[in-house]
C-alpha cells in the first residue's frame, strides 16, 4: 500500500475546474517533484492535500496511510503526518514563533498519545534544528513570520517541518524568491530529512531546487492533468525545452 | 414608557429620601454640592443620541426605567461568595456592595501604614476637612448628566490617600459588587484617590454582579495625581449581561506625573466607560490602554477625553475591540490641546475585529487643537479573523477552536503587553482567556461583511498638524 494514493482527483474553485483528474502514488521514502507552469494547478493540489477547505473536491479519492484524506480537517491531516510548507507563509502578530511551534508539536503529540513537551525540554531540540537551518535564535521570540524577510519565512517553514517530523512533506514553491544561498540552506534542511519512512513532494516551477533535492520521480502538471511522469532527468529536459514543447509532444 | 416628568419625579423622590439620611448631610458645602448637581441633572436630563458625545450610545433604556436607590445588601453577601472574585497574590481588596463599603467582606493586608485606605462615607463623617478640597473639584457636572447624577448621590465609595514620597507596591483593589433586586435598583459609587507628590501606586476597580436583575451602576472616580507621581489604574467590567454600567475616571495630573489607565470591558448589557485625564502640569505622560470584548447584544462604549493643558505632555491611547454576535462597540477618542500646550505629542489608535455579520463598531477620533506646535496622530482599523491565518495554524495540527482562540488572544496580547507583569495582569489575562474561549467555542464561520463606520474626525486646524489616518 502506498503512503499517498490519489485517484482521479477533480477540484473546482468558483465553478472553474482546476484539477481535471489527477492520479498519483507516493511511497514512503520517495521524493516526488511536481512541476508545471503558472496556473497549472500545482498549488491547488498541494492545498487540497493540506485540506484547505476553500477548494471543493468534485470527484476522486485520496487515501493517506490507508485513511480517507478528503474526510479530514486540516488539523486532522496534520496530526496524521501531513505537512505543507506554504508558498506564502502567513504573518501572525502577537503569537511568538516558539510558542506557536510548541503548541503545534504538542497538538500532534497529544493526538499520537504522547506526553506534551514543556518549554524546558523543547528548547534544546529547538536549538539544534535552528542550527541546521542557520537561523538566528532571536527569531524565535518574535511573532510568527512578522517582519521576517522572504528567506527567513521560507527557512521558518522548513524549521517547522523539522520540528513536526511529518510522514509526508509537501513543499509548495518553497524555492520561489530565494537567493542561491538561502536556496542551498533550505535544500540542505530538506535533504537532511530524507529517510525511508518519509515521503516528500516538491512542487516547483523551476528545476534549480532539484539540483539539491534530487527527486526519484518528476511529474509534469499542465492544465490540471499530469501529462508526463519520469525520473530526475525529466526535470532537466523541461529546463532545456520548456513546458510548451512537452505539452506539444503529448498532444 | 415613562415620560420625562415622571422620570424626574422618581429621581426627586429618591433624592429627597437620600438627602435626609446621607453621610455629611450637615456639611453645608456637601449639601450644596449635591443639590447643585441634582439641579443640573434635572435641568439637562439624560443625554440622547442627538448629543454629540452620545451619538452612538442610546441610554433611553436607563432613562425609562424607574430605579430606586439600592437597599443596603451588605448582610446578604458572604465572604465565600466573593472567593471567586479575589485576585490571586493580592493582599488588599476593599469590597463595596451596591456602592456601600463592606468592611467585613474586605481584605486589608500588606499596605504601608501611612497609606489611608477607607470608605468615603466614613471620611466624610470623620475628617471632612481632608475631603472638601478635592471631592467634586475636578469632575465637570455640566458636561455629563451621569456625573451630575453621581454627585447628587455621592456618599460612599473608596477613599485612598497616598502621602508624599510613598511607594505602594501592593495594588489597591476595589471590588464593586452589584446584587440586583426584585425592583430595578441603582447605585452611584464615588471614589476619591489623592496621590501626593512623588508617590507610586496601582489601583484596580473590578465591577462584578452576584445576581441578575435590572441594575444600573454609575461610578465616578476622581484621581488626583500629584507632581512626579507614577500611578496606574485598572478598570475591569464584568457584570452580568443585563447590567447597565456607566463609569467615569477623572484624572488631574500634576507636573511630570506619569499615569496609566487600563480598561477591560467584558461584561454588562450597556457599558459606557469615560476616561478623562487633564494633563495640568508640564511634562506629564498619560497612557490609556483599553480592550473591549462584546458578544450577544452587548453595547460597549469607550469614551476618552484627553485634555492637554500644559506644554510638553504626551498622551497615547490604544484600544482594541473584539465584537461578535450583535454586539456594538464604540471608540470615541477626543483630544483637546489647549492654547498653552505647545510641544504636545498625542497619539490615538483603535483596532477592531468583527467576528460576525451583525457586529458593529463606531470609531470616531476628534481632535481639537488650539496650540500651533503639536504632533497629533490617530488611526483606526477594522478587520476579521483572517482565513489564511486560521488555516495556517490548523495546518500545523492546532484544532479550529484553539486556533481561533489563539488568534483572538494574539489580538488582545497587544493590550496585555502594556500592563506591568504581576498579579493584576495575570488576573486580567485569566479573565480574557475565559472570555475568548467562550467566544471561540461559539464561533460559526467567518463573516462575509460587517457594519463599520469610521466617522470623520472633527479636528480643527488639525490637518496642518501632521494628522495621519490609516486604514489597513
Amino acid at each position: 500500500m502506498s503512503l499517498l494514493e490519489i485517484k482521479s482527483l477533480h477540484v473546482r474553485v468558483d465553478n472553474h475546474e482546476i484539477l481535471k483528474g489527477i492520479d498519483l502514488q507516493v511511497n514512503a521514502g520517495e521524493v516526488h517533484s511536481i512541476m508545471g507552469p503558472n496556473g497549472s494547478g500545482k498549488s491547488t493540489l498541494a492545498q487540497v492535500l493540506a485540506r484547505r477547505e476553500t477548494y471543493a473536491v468534485s470527484a476522486g479519492e485520496v487515501s493517506f496511510n490507508g485513511k480517507d484524506l478528503l474526510a479530514m480537517k486540516p488539523e486532522e491531516a496534520a496530526c496524521e503526518g501531513i505537512f505543507m510548507a506554504f508558498q506564502y507563509p502567513v504573518e501572525i502578530p502577537g503569537i511568538s514563533n516558539a510558542y506557536f511551534l510548541r503548541s503545534a508539536l504538542n497538538a500532534i503529540r497529544k493526538n499520537r498519545g504522547l506526553d506534551e513537551i514543556d518549554a524546558m525540554d523543547f528548547l534544546p531540540m529547538f536549538r539544534e534544528k535552528l542550527k541546521l537551518l542557520d537561523m538566528d535564535e532571536k527569531l524565535m521570540n518574535r511573532s510568527v513570520n512578522e517582519g521576517f524577510s522572504g528567506g527567513e519565512k521560507k527557512r521558518n517553514e522548513i524549521l517547522q517541518m523539522a520540528v513536526l517530523e511529518p510522514k509526508l512533506a509537501i513543499l509548495d514553491e518553497t524555492d520561489s524568491g530565494l537567493d542561491i544561498d538561502a536556496l542551498k540552506i533550505v535544500a540542505q534542511g530538506v535533504d537532511a530529512m530524507r529517510n525511508p519512512e518519509r515521503a516528500i513532494i516538491v512542487v516547483t516551477h523551476y528545476q534549480r531546487l532539484l539540483n539539491y533535492i534530487v527527486p526519484d520521480f518528476v511529474h509534469v502538471l499542465v492544465d490540471g492533468r499530469i501529462i508526463r511522469s519520469g525520473g530526475a532527468e525529466l526535470a532537466l529536459e523541461l529546463e532545456e525545452k520548456g513546458y510548451g514543447s512537452i505539452e506539444a509532444e503529448v498532444r | 414608557m415613562i415620560t420625562a416628568t415622571q422620570q424626574l419625579g422618581s429621581y426627586l423622590e429618591n433624592f429627597s429620601e437620600f438627602e435626609k439620611l446621607a453621610a455629611g448631610r450637615d456639611l453645608p458645602w456637601l449639601r450644596k454640592m449635591r443639590r447643585d448637581a441634582f439641579a443640573r441633572f434635572c435641568e439637562v436630563g439624560f443625554p440622547t443620541i442627538r448629543d454629540e458625545d452620545w451619538r452612538f450610545t442610546n441610554v433611553s433604556a436607563i432613562a425609562q426605567t424607574p430605579y430606586h436607590l439600592a437597599d443596603d445588601g451588605r448582610d446578604q453577601v458572604s465572604r465565600q461568595q466573593l472567593e471567586c472574585y479575589r485576585i490571586a497574590g493580592v493582599g488588599s481588596q476593599l469590597v463595596f456592595v451596591d456602592g456601600r463599603f463592606a468592611r467585613e467582606l474586605s481584605l486589608l493586608n500588606r499596605l504601608p501604614a501611612e497609606v489611608r485606605v477607607s470608605s468615603l462615607a466614613r471620611e466624610i463623617s470623620s475628617t471632612p476637612g481632608a475631603i472638601e478640597p478635592h471631592l467634586g473639584r475636578y469632575l465637570d457636572i455640566h458636561r455629563d448628566a451621569f456625573c451630575a447624577l453621581n454627585t447628587a448621590f455621592a456618599e460612599d465609595g473608596a477613599y485612598v490617600h497616598v502621602p508624599r514620597g510613598t511607594l505602594v507596591e501592593e495594588p489597591i483593589c476595589l471590588l464593586f459588587v452589584s446584587t440586583g433586586d426584585d425592583a430595578p435598583s441603582m447605585s452611584h459609587p464615588r471614589n476619591l484617590i489623592v496621590a501626593e507628590e512623588d508617590s507610586h501606586a496601582t489601583f484596580v476597580e473590578d465591577h462584578v454582579s452576584l445576581d441578575g436583575g435590572a441594575v444600573f451602576s454609575n461610578t465616578v472616580t476622581e484621581l488626583v495625581a500629584g507632581d512626579h507621581t507614577v500611578l496606574s489604574h485598572y478598570m475591569l467590567e464584568r457584570e452580568h449581561p443585563q447590567a447597565f454600567h456607566i463609569s467615569t475616571l477623572r484624572i488631574q495630573q500634576g507636573r511630570s506625573a506619569n499615569f496609566v489607565s487600563h480598561s477591560v470591558l467584558l461584561g454588562g448589557a450597556l457599558v459606557r466607560n469615560n476616561v478623562h485625564p487633564v494633563l495640568g502640569g508640564e511634562g506629564g505622560e498619560c497612557l490609556i490602554n483599553g480592550l473591549f470584548i462584546g458578544n450577544g447584544y452587548q453595547h460597549l462604549d469607550n469614551y476618552m477625553l484627553v485634555e492637554h493643558a500644559r506644554p510638553r505632555c504626551g498622551s497615547r491611547q490604544f484600544y482594541n475591540g473584539i465584537l461578535d454576535g450583535h454586539a456594538h462597540g464604540v471608540f470615541h477618542g477626543r483630544i483637546i490641546v489647549h492654547k498653552d500646550a505647545q510641544k504636545t505629542n498625542a497619539k490615538q489608535t483603535n483596532r477592531n475585529l468583527l467576528l460576525s455579520d451583525d457586529a458593529q463598531i463606531d470609531t470616531k477620533p476628534q481632535l481639537e487643537i488650539y496650540a500651533d506646535d503639536v504632533k497629533c496622530t490617530h488611526g483606526a482599523t477594522i478587520g476579521q479573523i483572517e482565513g489564511d491565518a486560521l488555516f495556517y495554524l490548523r495546518s500545523r495540527g492546532i484544532d479550529e477552536v484553539s486556533a481561533r482562540k489563539l488568534l483572538l488572544f494574539a489580538f488582545t496580547s497587544e493590550c496585555l503587553d502594556r500592563m506591568k507583569p504581576g498579579p493584576v495582569r495575570r488576573h486580567v489575562e485569566g479573565l480574557i482567556n475565559r472570555c475568548l474561549l467562550q467566544m471561540a467555542n461559539s464561533a460559526q464561520g467567518a463573516p462575509t461583511g460587517s457594519h463599520a463606520r469610521t466617522s470623520q474626525g472633527t479636528g480643527r486646524k488639525s490637518d496642518d498638524h501632521r494628522r495621519r489616518e490609516s486604514a489597513r
